[in-house]
C-alpha cells in the first residue's frame, strides 16, 4: 500500500514537472513569436505608415535617439576606456612571457573592435534604454495608455516601437564606433607609457592591422543587439500584469533575457562569420 | 433629459447584437443585444463582474469578440478596412478611469496629441483648439503642467478635453466619479450633460454610482453577470419592481439579502437552523 502511494506521488511530481516544462517552453516559443510578429509589424509600420496616414514621426526617432545615444556617452566612454586598458595591461603581461609584447596592438586592436566593444556597449544600452523602454511600456500598459492610443486611432507599434527600433538600431552602432575609438585610444595611451612606443606609432600600427571587415564585424553584431534590446524590452514591456510590482518584476526580466541574448548571438556570430 | 419616445425614434450610432465575448474559458458576455441614439446618454450600470467593462472595451474594439456584432455610426466594424477603421475612430473619443494621460507629456500636449497625429494643421492652430477644448473642461491656464502636477478631479477633466478635442460623435466615460469626492464627481456630471447638450454627442457612461447615473441617464442598461437585467429609462429602472434590480442597484449583495442562516447553510453546506454549525458549536 504505502510502495503504491510513494509510486503514485512520484508519477504525480513527474507529471506536474513535466507539464510546467511544458507551458514555459510554450510561453517561451509564444514569446519568441510576438517578438517576431512586432519586428515585422515595425517594419511595416515604418515602411506603409504614409501611406496608412500613419508615418512614423521623425521627432519622436530623434527624442528616442537622445535618450538612447547622448545619454550614453560619458558611461560608453567610461566603460570601453577602463576595457582598453584592461587589454593592454592583460596583452602585455601575457606577451612579456614570450618577449613579444610589441604585439600587443594586434590584439587590442581586434578584441576592441571586434568583440569588446560591441559587447560591451551592447551589453550597457541593454540595462539602461532596454529596460527604460520595458518599464515605460509596462506602465503605459497599466495605466491604459495603450488602449487610449488604440482608441485615438494612433497604431501603438508605430507610435512606441519604431522610433523605439530605429534610433537603437542607429545609435548602437554609433555607440559602438565611439567605443572602439576610446577604448583604442585609452589602449594606446598605456601602451606608449608602457613600452615607450609613440601615440602616432600607434595609430599607424592600428590603422594596418585593421580592414573595414573587422570594422563591420563589429558594427553588424551591435545592430543585430539593437534589435533584440528593442524587441525583448517592448515583448516583457507588454506583459507587465500585476501594478507597480509587475513592472519591476518585468523590467528585471527584460534586462536579464536581452544581455543573455545579447551575449549568445555574440558567440553565434563570431562562430558563423570566422566560419565564412 | 430626452423622452423615452423620442430618444426611440432617433437614429442608433451604436449597435449592439447578440454579442458574446469570453476570456480564456470564461464567458463574460452572454448575448448582448442594446443599442444607443444619437444625442443620448446610456449608462451602463452593474456589479463587479457583471462585464460592463467588457462591453465598453468591446465597443471601443479593444477586444475581439467570440460572436455577434457590433454597428458604430453606421459601421459594422467587423467589414471595415484598417484605414476605414482608424477614420472611425477619430469620431470616437475616451476618457479612461485613470484618465489615461501621458505621463511624459504635458497636459497641453496631452490635448494636442489626436491633432498632431491626424490633422495638419500648424502648430499655432492646434495650440488654440487646445485652449478652447481647455475652456470647456474648465482647466484654461494649467496646458504646461504635467499630468503628476494635477490632482484627481483635475485629471479626469484633461482626459475628457483628450476625448473632444477631435469634436468625436461617440464619448465614451468608464467610471468617471471613481475616486472622486461628491462635490467634484457632480461638476463631471454636469460636464457631461454639457457635452450632450452643447456639442450634441452621443455618449456611453460606465459606472456603479447610482446618484449620478440617475443625474445624466436617458437610459440606463442593468448588467448582471453578462446579460442584460433590463434596459429602459431612469424611472424605469429606478421603479422596477425586480427585486434583483433594486439590489443591484443600491449594491446589495447577495450575503446581504440572505437570510444568515440560509447564507450559513450555503457556505457550509450543513443545515443550521438546529445549531449544528453555529459558531459556538464548532469544534
Amino acid at each position: 500500500m504505502a510502495a503504491d502511494g510513494t509510486a503514485r506521488n512520484t508519477i504525480h511530481g513527474l507529471r506536474r514537472r513535466v507539464e510546467s516544462l511544458g507551458r514555459k517552453t510554450v510561453a517561451g516559443v509564444e514569446e519568441l513569436g510576438h517578438g517576431g510578429t512586432l519586428f515585422g509589424e515595425s517594419l511595416f509600420w515604418l515602411i506603409m505608415g504614409p501611406r496608412r496616414r500613419q508615418p512614423v514621426r521623425l521627432d519622436a526617432v530623434v527624442a528616442q535617439m537622445v535618450e538612447v545615444g547622448i545619454g550614453a556617452v560619458p558611461i560608453v566612454a567610461v566603460l570601453t576606456a577602463t576595457i582598453g586598458v584592461m587589454l593592454a595591461i592583460q596583452g602585455i603581461y601575457t606577451l612579456r612571457t614570450f618577449g613579444a609584447e610589441s604585439q600587443v596592438t594586434l590584439g587590442i586592436a581586434y578584441s576592441m573592435v571586434r568583440e569588446f566593444s560591441p559587447l560591451i556597449t551592447g551589453i550597457l544600452i541593454a540595462g539602461r534604454s532596454g529596460s527604460a523602454l520595458a518599464a515605460r511600456i509596462g506602465i503605459m500598459k497599466i495605466n491604459q495608455e495603450i488602449d487610449a492610443l488604440r482608441v485615438m486611432g494612433i497604431e501603438p507599434v508605430r507610435f512606441l516601437v519604431v522610433p523605439a527600433l530605429v534610433a537603437m538600431v542607429v545609435m548602437l552602432p554609433a555607440l559602438t564606433l565611439f567605443g572602439d575609438l576610446i577604448g583604442l585610444l585609452a589602449a594606446g595611451i598605456y601602451v606608449s607609457a608602457d613600452l615607450g612606443i609613440s601615440l602616432s606609432a600607434y595609430a599607424d600600427n592600428i590603422i594596418n592591422i585593421l580592414s573595414p571587415n573587422d570594422l563591420w564585424h563589429g558594427l553588424g553584431k551591435s545592430v543585430i543587439f539593437a534589435i533584440l534590446i528593442t524587441l525583448i524590452g517592448v515583448v516583457n514591456g507588454a506583459a507587465v500584469s500585476g501594478g507597480a510590482e509587475g513592472v519591476g518584476r518585468y523590467t528585471t526580466r527584460a534586462v536579464v533575457h536581452a544581455i543573455s541574448a545579447i551575449v549568445v548571438t555574440d558567440m553565434l556570430f563570431a562562430f558563423v562569420v570566422t566560419r565564412g | 433629459m430626452a423622452k423615452p419616445t423620442d430618444l426611440l425614434s432617433r437614429p442608433k450610432v451604436i449597435e449592439v447584437t447578440d454579442l458574446v465575448a469570453h476570456y480564456g474559458d470564461r464567458m463574460i458576455l452572454r448575448g448582448v443585444t442594446m443599442d444607443v441614439r444619437e444625442g443620448e446618454i446610456m449608462v451602463i450600470m452593474g456589479g463587479s463582474g457583471s462585464g460592463k467593462s467588457t462591453l465598453l472595451r468591446h465597443l471601443l474594439s479593444l477586444e475581439a469578440k467570440t460572436s455577434g456584432r457590433v454597428r458604430l455610426l453606421d459601421q459594422d466594424i467587423d467589414d471595415l478596412s484598417p484605414v476605414a477603421f482608424q477614420e472611425l475612430r477619430k469620431k470616437m473619443g475616451v476618457a479612461f478611469q485613470s484618465g489615461a494621460l501621458f505621463s511624459s507629456m504635458t497636459v497641453g500636449e496631452n490635448i494636442m496629441l489626436p491633432l498632431h497625429e491626424h490633422t495638419r494643421l500648424d502648430r499655432s492652430t492646434m495650440e488654440i483648439m487646445v485652449r478652447m477644448k481647455m475652456e470647456v473642461v474648465s482647466l484654461a491656464g494649467f496646458e504646461n503642467l504635467m499630468p503628476s502636477e494635477l490632482s484627481g478631479g483635475m485629471i479626469k477633466r484633461a482626459a475628457v478635453a483628450r476625448a473632444i478635442v477631435m469634436d468625436p460623435r461617440l464619448l465614451f466615460f468608464d467610471e468617471p466619479s471613481a475616486g472622486l469626492d461628491p462635490v467634484v464627481a457632480s461638476a463631471l456630471d454636469d460636464l457631461i450633460l454639457k457635452l450632450r447638450d452643447a456639442m450634441g454627442m452621443s455618449i456611453v457612461v460606465v459606472t456603479h454610482e447610482l446618484e449620478s447615473a440617475f443625474k445624466i441617464a436617458d437610459r440606463i442598461t442593468v448588467l448582471d453577470h453578462g446579460d442584460i437585467l433590463f434596459l429602459g429609462s431612469v424611472e424605469e429602472v429606478r421603479d422596477h419592481p425586480s427585486e434583483r434590480i433594486q439590489n443591484l442597484l443600491n449594491r446589495r449583495t447577495e450575503e446581504e439579502v440572505l437570510d444568515p442562516d440560509e447564507y450559513l447553510r450555503r457556505l457550509t453546506g450543513m443545515n443550521v437552523g438546529d445549531g449544528g454549525a453555529r459558531a459556538g458549536n464548532v469544534p
